[in-house]
């Protein structure tokens, strides 16, 4: 053995041992989340929880500028951020604010945010710059618009009304060219990519009315329909900003949430000395020490040390799977007793099964050709309207008109039927139910996924940490009351799942003094000369009654305590359903829908929740492939699959089915494969999200309708000849208007309360339930 | 109807001001935080 085994050895053994253990203090190295500014000063974000109100944001700004060397400290109440600036001569440390923000109640943990988030805020503010120089452009124009129309059916000389012309086209020719480039090079990459999308009507929409209106004014024309063109704009722009203000917020509070999770991984290097780091900068090769109760950061080989990990969140299996060196672990397996050295072999963010991430590619890309509402519409509605201005000019031609007078008609044609309340459509009522939905608690990744949860026809669920809590809790009461109190007492000192189910019970009391965890054992102290110990059976001596509480509870595990040579006690310890989950399931059904139980674990534990939720289709022992196969058999049958699920293993499935949600505490990989994600410890939202996709579905469907009834009024009157810039301006925001009031109507979300459920709306203020140990 | 060439380059130039302020403001931060504005507002400091 070398002397860094060594080393290894000694630090295992301490961080098995220590009491100091339940609260990690090593020094953690957060270089990587400082940023320097060109003059010297740092600066650092922090995604913070428990921001409520004003006074928090007050308390937590006050509270760090006393801080030795900050700069100053700001918050976003918007996006839950703080962002901390250090003096240029001061030394940056992120502990000494962390260390402030917990003294004053906050949970908070460094962030880094991505390169994708910057490229996203940049994006969102050119479109508002486009929308402020398009709403500019629209009312000046507008105002020399309405002069042009009033002094037509009055007394304004031609020369005015040209003059009038020439100034609307020196404001709206620039402002059109900069507002609209969203729109242009979206066409222009839709056409090179060999797709027409609704980035093409419009542009060919602007620019002609934009041509036609010079060619109208150097003519001295009576029309002309500049006020249409960047009008247009402004409408089109505003259901642009709307969906990305949307995807920026939801997106913003999914890493706050990943952030305050607080990935990190303790780092042992060479010569044996601890570093913690944030998970995403472990490297294959690297060596780290997964103490008892926290996470598995990264995909690797045990090297030294034995412990049993709750592998629930990869699997699906409940029961602990003992592991010793040589073994492989997955990140994302929560460490039980002892602590392991492990060799990572993937890096983080390669970290998962290589298996999972090929079925789920291949998903994903299935469903990703599923054609949605707002593709059907464009496919339908582009060569219909060109079409129509064909049809206008060749009719007006062959009825004897000129070139001039046919093609200011067909021209008209694509005015009036520019898609305004087609571009507003969709997306308003995406926005509306989407800021809907955040408020009880459900964030959407995919704003199309509404369309798809309004199809559902059969939910599939996962079993563990999906209709059951994530979390193990104490089953049913114990025989013996101060037992209980002593075993949760002593449970405030182990890090151990199965002690933090008892914790709880300990109500505010504090842990024993002296309280010692030993590997692999249990937690014991000596409390007036008697030896308290809570375990294993075989620490305690317990294996009759523990053989006992399991055959009683085949879906459970035991923790035993013993006082002094007392009777031991074994405590039935399982992951409850969630509050509310036989209501949500009874009405699932009550509603025609056909539920199912798909899970990883063993048979007796799925029964015994299938049982108690009155489900009768269950599988258990089910890998990755076999769920998918079974969800893609129920879809070729021609059902409409909702996935629910949390674990690694649930991923792919999450990825194949119609449409898919995860509760928060979900993996990494299956946050990225749902369609929504829902915090909290409630089942409702599964409800929620079906009510929204139904309400969203109709107002989308009765928008694309009044968008076409509109069209079929408004083009023969163009194609006719009779379009003039006041009809046009009024029909254009009149059919925006109504499209948006109508969008706003899928705010009123019936609200689905439970018989007997606990509050079902849960803000956005909730904090996520803790994964784990962690740091 | 001279006063047109007045009155057109005041109203254009009053509201090419307006655009201005709201591209500044968007420029400085100022719309990054829209709900923490109202409660900055109660600060007194």
């Amino acid at each position: 053995m070398c002397c860094t085994d060594m080393a290894l050895a000694y630090v295992e053994a301490h961080a098995a041992w220590s009491e100091a253990n339940t609260k990690p203090s090593l020094a953690r190295d957060y270089a990587t989340f400082l940023s320097r500014a060109a003059d010297g000063t740092a600066r650092a974000a922090f995604a913070v929880e428990g921001v409520r109100c004003a006074g928090c944001m007050n308390a937590i700004e006050r509270g760090l500028a006393d801080l030795p060397g900050i700069g100053g400290a700001r918050l976003n109440f918007s996006d839950r951020r703080l962002t901390v600036t250090w003096k240029p001569e001061a030394e940056a440390d992120i502990g000494a604010v962390l260390a402030a923000l917990d003294a004053l109640g906050f949970k908070a943990q460094p962030f880094a945010p991505g390169r994708l988030s910057d490229a996203e805020a940049a994006e969102s503010q050119r479109l508002i710059r486009a929308l402020a120089v398009a709403g500019f452009a629209s009312m000046n124009v507008m105002l020399l618009a309405i002069s042009v129309w009033a002094g037509n059916v009055s007394d304004m000389t031609p020369e005015n009304r040209d003059l009038f012309h020439w100034i609307q086209a020196v404001i709206a020719l620039p402002a059109a060219a900069y507002a609209g480039r969203p729109f242009y090079e979206g066409a222009f990459r839709g056409l090179r990519a060999g797709r027409v999308t609704m980035d093409f009507p419009i542009t060919l929409g602007v620019v002609l009315t934009l041509v036609m209106s010079v060619v109208e004014s150097l003519s001295g024309a009576a029309h002309a329909y500049f006020d249409g063109a960047v009008m247009l704009l402004f409408f089109l722009l505003i259901g642009r900003v709307l969906d990305q203000t949307m995807r920026r917020r939801t997106r913003a509070f999914a890493e706050n949430l990943a952030a305050l999770r607080s990935e990190s991984a303790t780092l042992v290097d060479a010569a044996g000395t601890l570093r913690d780091v944030p998970a995403a900068e472990l490297r294959a090769g690297a060596r780290i020490l997964v103490r008892p109760g926290e996470r598995v950061p990264a995909d690797g080989v045990v090297e030294h040390g034995a412990s049993d990990l709750d592998q629930s969140l990869v699997t699906g299996e409940t029961a602990a799977v003992t592991v010793r060196g040589g073994d492989r672990v997955f990140a994302g397996a929560l460490n039980g007793n002892g602590a392991l050295t492990v060799r990572v072999t993937a890096a983080a963010g390669a970290s998962l099964l290589d298996e999972v991430e090929g079925l789920m590619q291949r998903a994903l890309e299935a469903r990703s050709r599923a054609l949605v509402l707002a593709d059907t519409a464009t496919r339908l509605y582009v060569p219909l309207v060109h079409t129509a201005a064909a049809l206008t000019l060749a009719g007006w031609l062959a009825a004897g008109a000129g070139w001039h007078a046919a093609l200011l008609d067909a021209v008209a044609v694509l005015i009036v039927t520019c898609p305004c309340a087609l571009g507003l459509a969709i997306p308003a009522v995406q926005v509306v139910a989407a800021g809907a939905l955040f408020r009880e608690g459900v964030l959407l990744n995919d704003g199309t996924a509404l369309e798809r949860f309004a199809e559902i026809d059969t939910v599939v669920f996962d079993k563990t940490g999906t209709l059951t809590l994530p979390l193990p809790t104490l089953a049913e009461g114990p025989p013996d009351d101060g037992a209980l109190m002593q075993a949760a007492r002593l449970a405030l000192s182990s890090r151990h799942p199965m002690a933090a189910a008892l914790a709880p019970a300990a109500s505010g009391a504090d842990p024993f003094p002296g309280a010692q965890e030993a590997a692999g054992l249990g937690v014991r102290a000596h409390i007036d000369g008697v030896e308290l110990r809570l375990g294993s059976a075989r620490f305690c001596e317990a294996e009759a009654q523990a053989e006992a509480a399991l055959a009683a509870n085949p879906d459970a595990s035991v923790i035993c305590f013993r006082a002094g040579n007392d009777t031991p006690v074994a405590f039935v310890v399982r992951q409850a359903l969630r509050p509310d989950a036989v209501e949500v399931v009874a009405s699932l059904r009550q509603a025609g829908r056909r539920v199912m139980i798909l899970s990883g674990d063993r048979p007796s534990a799925v029964e015994a929740v299938a049982r108690r939720l009155g489900v009768t289709e269950w599988e258990a022992g089910l890998t990755p492939p076999d769920k998918i196969g079974r969800i893609e058999a129920l879809q070729r049958e021609g059902r409409r699959v909702l996935m629910v699920g949390d674990g690694l293993n649930d991923a792919p499935a999450l990825a194949a089915a119609h449409a898919s949600l995860s509760p928060v505490t979900a993996s990494h990989v299956s946050q990225a494969a749902a369609d929504a994600l829902f915090l909290g410890r409630d089942l409702a939202p599964v409800l929620a999200v079906l009510a929204a996709g139904r309400r969203a579905r109709r107002l989308m469907v009765q928008n694309l309708w009044f968008s076409a009834a509109y069209n079929v009024v408004a083009v023969p009157l163009a194609a006719a000849g009779l379009l003039t810039p006041l009809i046009a301006a009024l029909a254009m925001s009149g059919s925006s208007l109504v499209v948006t009031l109508n969008a706003l109507r899928a705010r009123a979300m019936t609200p689905c309360v439970l018989p007997g459920a606990a509050d079902v709306s849960t803000g956005p203020n909730l904090v996520p339930q803790r994964v784990g140990g962690g740091t | 109807m001279n006063v047109l060439l007045l009155v057109i380059p005041i109203a254009l130039a009053l509201g090419t001001l307006g655009l201005f302020a709201f591209l500044w403001a968007l420029r400085s931060g100022q719309y990054d935080d829209i709900e923490g504005a109202e409660y900055r507002v109660l600060h007194d400091d």
